[in-house]
């Protein structure tokens, strides 16, 4: 991938859904994904949503977590050092609220060596002007690319909201700010309610929904962009298993994520990497890479 | 503490109509398990189960390699549990979660559990026992069919009773029972619905007594990662699945 990002192998953890890879590593070896993409970090602490911030619905889940986090600083002074060897690429997944907040955020975290990519999460549907405003229009998505790029200096992948009418336009307008790569896709927005109480699962009524419900609207979405884009593009959306992730590389993806699934098996990612490999070696493929809009239509 | 993703083997059943004892056996060794802890059971087959539940540790036989769980049909995740057959194999993620903190010898202890609460205290009755503390209980139900197991449990301390219907031991709730007036404890570990954890919570503050309660919010990951099964404490939100499900009430905004 461009800009000094090269990953292993094409599997990483999406954000939100893997903690800051100390909760897995007794069920993951770092050493087998392409990279970890670390819990969605602000400039400034949040508490996040009030209880409860989750919903299970039919193959999948709503969540409102709203960013919990605390902050960049903390980040930098708890958290980097205690994570900054794990043999894998540790990317980070920064989310703002406003323009100002991306930019210092990314100045931060732009001097952590071992931090060799920012996800920028444009696309969080769960806090109050967050950051889907930016996520959600072209003249959004250039302005806080722009700016974040003016700053940061390493890999940066912007993080598309599927809850946009051409997410193809949003990407063109992403990749022409200067995003290095972009992955796609967040959580989709949906509701939950219980008749019997005739009350909302969730404590600010909406949330995202991800899991393997979300998978084939994720995948066309993912080779619209590929169509349309030069820079690489990161699947996401419901990958459960390798032959899921390989459908989003035929697709165009060239790395995808995996996310929701890492609740239901904690060992998935590797198992999915491994996964990869043989679906090759079964197909004789030589490199992995061939598989990349390798979609036969 | 080293977490494990395992299949296990159901080898005994046994059906107490509303819930279920799962005798599960694992071809490994255990890891050490803290009593309170928790695992997250898969459920397979249930298209609308997407989730692994989170279920209390009720019993284990390291001997043996096996974990009991005592699991009452609440919705389609856990009545489908139910309905495993022995020799079915049921995976399980384990142990998680932060368990009851261990009194000192000498020290006298309440266990509080109420309906399916009663679970995890079985094994934490039975750790406490044989490190010479043998503790009180005191288990409450709406009706006497709600006391799972009693006779098992009466092996392992002295157990008091309530049913809100009087149908067996004293009439009421946990906190109305007369133990609270003739004896006096140290320590106090509750598990059961929130609204009785809470009111013996106040009742334990009222007369000073430490005491430690079990809570079991709605759970994604069980590892600390979605931070889904949040709980308001003195220090802002926290998991209840990494840093509990045991809270001391002194940490919770109660």
């Amino acid at each position: 991938m461009g800009r000094d990002l090269v990953l292993r192998n094409p599997v990483m953890t999406a954000s939100g859904t893997f903690g800051y890879g100390e909760e897995y590593t007794d069920f993951v070896d770092m050493a087998q994904l392409g990279g970890i993409i670390v819990k969605g970090t602000t400039l400034n602490p949040r508490e996040g949503n009030p209880y409860p911030r989750m919903a299970e619905t039919s193959s999948g889940m709503l969540n409102c977590v709203g960013l919990q986090n605390k902050g960049v600083q903390y980040f930098i002074d708890t958290i980097y050092p205690r994570i900054k060897d794990f043999d894998t690429n540790v990317l980070l997944n920064l989310s703002g609220s406003t323009l100002e907040d991306y930019v210092k955020g990314a100045e931060r975290i732009d001097a952590l060596d071992k931090i060799p990519a920012i996800e920028l999460n444009v696309s969080c549907p769960n806090v109050k002007q967050g950051g889907m405003a930016f996520g959600v229009t072209c003249a959004g998505i250039s302005q806080v690319v722009s700016e974040v790029r003016k700053v940061y200096h390493k890999h940066l992948m912007v993080k598309l909201s599927p809850n946009v009418t051409n997410i193809a336009e949003i990407a063109l307008a992403a990749e022409a700010a200067g995003a290095d790569s972009v992955s796609l896709i967040n959580t989709l927005m949906g509701m939950a309610i219980d008749a019997e109480r005739r009350k909302p699962k969730l404590s600010v009524i909406t949330g995202g929904l991800s899991g393997a419900c979300v998978k084939p609207v994720a995948l066309r979405m993912v080779w619209q962009v590929a169509k349309a884009v030069k820079i690489p593009v990161v699947g996401l959306g419901g990958i459960s298993n390798a032959t899921d992730a390989v459908e989003f590389m035929l697709a165009g993806a060239s790395a995808i994520e995996i996310g929701t699934a890492n609740f239901i098996d904690p060992a998935v990612s590797e198992k999915v990497a491994f996964g990869i490999t043989d679906y090759c070696e079964r197909y004789g493929f030589q490199k992995v890479t061939e598989l990349i809009g390798a979609l036969e239509c | 503490m080293t977490k494990q993703i395992a299949d296990f083997k159901l080898v005994e059943k046994q059906d107490f109509g509303r819930s279920v004892l799962l005798r599960l056996r694992s071809d490994q060794p255990l890891p050490a398990i803290q009593p309170g802890q928790f695992v997250q059971v898969r459920v397979d087959d249930s298209p609308s189960t997407y989730l692994r539940r989170p279920i209390s540790i009720h019993d284990v036989d390291f001997q043996k390699n096996e974990i009991s769980l005592l699991v009452q049909q609440v919705g389609e995740g856990t009545r489908h549990l139910a309905q495993a057959k022995e020799g079915d194999v049921i995976n399980m993620v384990f142990p998680l979660g932060n368990g009851f903190t261990c009194p000192e010898v000498g020290e006298k202890v309440l266990l509080v559990g109420g309906g399916i609460g009663i679970a995890p205290l079985f094994y934490f009755a039975k750790v406490l026992k044989e490190n010479g503390i043998t503790p009180s209980l005191l288990l409450g139900g709406k009706t006497e069919t709600d006391l799972l197991r009693l006779s098992d449990y009466q092996q392992l301390g002295e157990t008091f009773v309530t049913t809100e219907d009087g149908s067996l031991g004293e009439k009421g709730f946990v906190t109305m029972h007369s133990i609270w007036q003739k004896q006096s404890f140290d320590k106090i570990y509750v598990c059961g619905p929130k609204p009785m954890m809470k009111a013996v919570a106040k009742l334990a503050a009222e007369k000073g007594i430490w005491c430690e309660v079990s809570l079991e919010n709605l759970m994604a990951c069980g590892l600390g990662a979605c931070l889904c099964c949040v709980e308001d404490t003195i220090d802002g939100n926290v998991c209840v699945c990494k840093e509990g499900p045991v809270f001391n009430t002194r940490r919770l905004k109660w």
